[in-house]
């Protein structure tokens, strides 16, 4: 059996105090599908990787986004969920025992004198690699705010986008936005412990599991919660409420041209999640919209030894296809481990030749 | 050469040429119009790539405002949506839509 990388292993706790120093031959950050499979490709070359990703599991947007979801362009697979096909490449990756750091998001860059890379965390650490590469896709997936005037306020005192501790909402004049599957699973779920609990959703179909939809609707009917039509447009509190700063007196919706308010004190917004490049777009490497600008011949950017593959680069003709990361992959790890391994000579060989692979899988 | 004018919420105008066979989205892209993300590159899985139809142009050509099923279970994660709202990868551009007017949302999320 292959051996599973570490997640988090004690070895990388976070030092108290300083920012703890960690060398590895190259720093992988995103661990969506084109990450995972640079740690396989950097291992066939002799590199060994960690592995950062923003959010609390692997596999970027095929776990986050469609876990569920079959995907029927992987070669060599007919049909696989987004959930499968990250758990064989973990499996795959694991072979050359990547360190994953998850909940741990890059932040600031610098060229070190030596050539290698110096790359902080928002967790302490501090990488020194030879060679980083970009995997980060669209970036780190963040919950869609609207664009309503004076949000930022109310934001984690009476508007939240997810559920962290059910208390909050005991009792309070709840509002929920939104018609996926979490708003629905959240109002159905929350709505015994609300004191009132409004559903608000533009249009009457949603894009839900019907088994969802079906409860909600019972629900309403019984009066356990009520589903309004409309579209959020803003929000009424704080001061000009006569409320402390931060706390939420009602929503103001809009639907068919009429406005109107819902009394709550608190407000979940389910809008789905948007990628923020955040940090990474201010290292000065040559971008195109939100995308790294590579050499598609080395997927290096405009910085030497930074690298990025998947979602995250940019050439011509480029696609945003699991399948195009994988081939990034694995044209990114024949170019860096000549500058990982500038002294060593470096041949080209196929899987089916190499002596590890064979002793490790058979 | 199809020439399309998009509208910032501020009113400024951003007129590009697009090619025919191409989507909005796409020439929003090229051109660097501010408002546009279009974080899924076109894939109907975003709803960042939100515009509202000119209404004069609506009028002219209605198919404008036809959306799919998967469009509008989209636009369900966009805000301020409208009967003009339309994703912009999904509406390919023909010759007829030359001198096309889109307006671009206050956010996209
Ligand atoms: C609904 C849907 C259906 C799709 N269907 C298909 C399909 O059928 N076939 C196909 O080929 N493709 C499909 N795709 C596209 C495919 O999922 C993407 O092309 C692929 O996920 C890109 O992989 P990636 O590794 O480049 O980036 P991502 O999967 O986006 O992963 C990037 C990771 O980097 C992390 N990250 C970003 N910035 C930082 C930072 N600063 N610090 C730490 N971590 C960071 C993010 O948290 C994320 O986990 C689909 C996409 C969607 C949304
Ligand atoms: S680009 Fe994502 S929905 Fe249009």
């Amino acid at each position: 059996m292959p051996k599973q990388g570490a997640t988090e292993g004690p070895e990388n706790a976070p030092a108290t105090g300083a920012a703890k120093v960690i060398e590895t031959d190259a720093l992988i950050i995103g661990a969506g599908p084109a990450g995972l499979f640079a740690v396989f490709e950097l291992g066939m070359h002799g590199l060994s990787a960690h592995v950062l990703d923003a959010l609390p599991q692997i596999g970027g947007q095929c776990t986050e986004l469609y876990p569920d979801k079959p995907i029927y362009d992987i070669p060599g697979f007919p049909r696989i969920t987004g959930a499968a096909l990250i758990a064989r490449l973990k499996e795959q990756a694991g072979l050359f025992d990547p360190v994953y750091h998850l909940r741990t998001r890059a932040l600031g860059h610098e060229t070190l004198e030596d050539g290698r890379h110096a790359v902080t965390t928002d967790t302490g650490l501090r990488f020194i690699a030879p060679v980083v590469v970009i995997a980060a896709g669209g970036g780190v997936l963040e919950p869609k705010r609207p664009p309503i005037p004076g949000l930022a306020a109310y934001e984690g005192r009476s508007v939240f986008y997810a559920v962290r501790d059910r208390e909050q909402f005991r009792g309070r004049n709840l509002v929920i936005a939104g018609g996926g599957d979490s708003a629905l699973d959240w109002a159905i779920e929350l709505a015994p412990l609300a004191r009132r609990l409004v559903l608000l959703h533009r249009r009457e179909t949603f894009r839900a599991a019907p088994e969802s939809v079906r409860r909600m609707r019972e629900m309403v009917k019984a009066g356990e919660m009520d589903f309004v039509l409309g579209q959020i447009r803003g929000l009424k509190g704080g001061a000009q409420a006569g409320l402390e700063e931060g706390a939420l007196a009602a929503v103001i919706a809009a639907h068919g041209g009429e406005t109107f308010e819902i009394p709550a004190e608190r407000l979940l917004l389910f809008f789905g999640l948007a990628g923020k490049m955040g940090p990474l777009a201010d290292w000065g490497l040559k971008m195109e919209g939100h995308r790294f600008v590579v050499d598609p011949a080395t997927f290096q950017t405009s910085c030497a030894g930074l690298y990025a593959i998947g979602d995250a680069c940019a050439y011509p003709g480029k696609l945003n296809l699991i399948l195009s990361g994988f081939h990034e992959a694995a044209l990114m790890a024949h170019h860096a481990v000549s500058r990982a391994r500038p002294e060593e000579a470096h041949t080209f060989m196929h899987s089916t030749s190499m002596a590890l692979l064979r002793d490790r899988l058979g | 050469m199809v020439k399309i004018t998009f509208i910032d919420p501020d009113g400024k105008k951003h007129e590009v040429e697009a090619e025919e066979g191409t989507t909005l989205m796409e020439a929003a892209i090229r051109n660097m119009v501010p408002g546009i993300d279009a974080d899924c590159g076109g894939a109907c899985a975003c709803a960042t790539c939100h515009v509202y139809v000119d209404p004069a142009w609506a009028e002219r050509l209605p198919h404008l405002l036809q959306r799919s099923e998967t469009e509008e279970d989209m636009l369900d994660f966009a805000f301020d949506v409208r009967e003009n709202s339309r994703l912009s990868c999904q509406i390919k551009i023909t010759a007829d839509m030359d001198g096309l007017v889109v307006h671009v949302p206050q956010q996209q999320g």
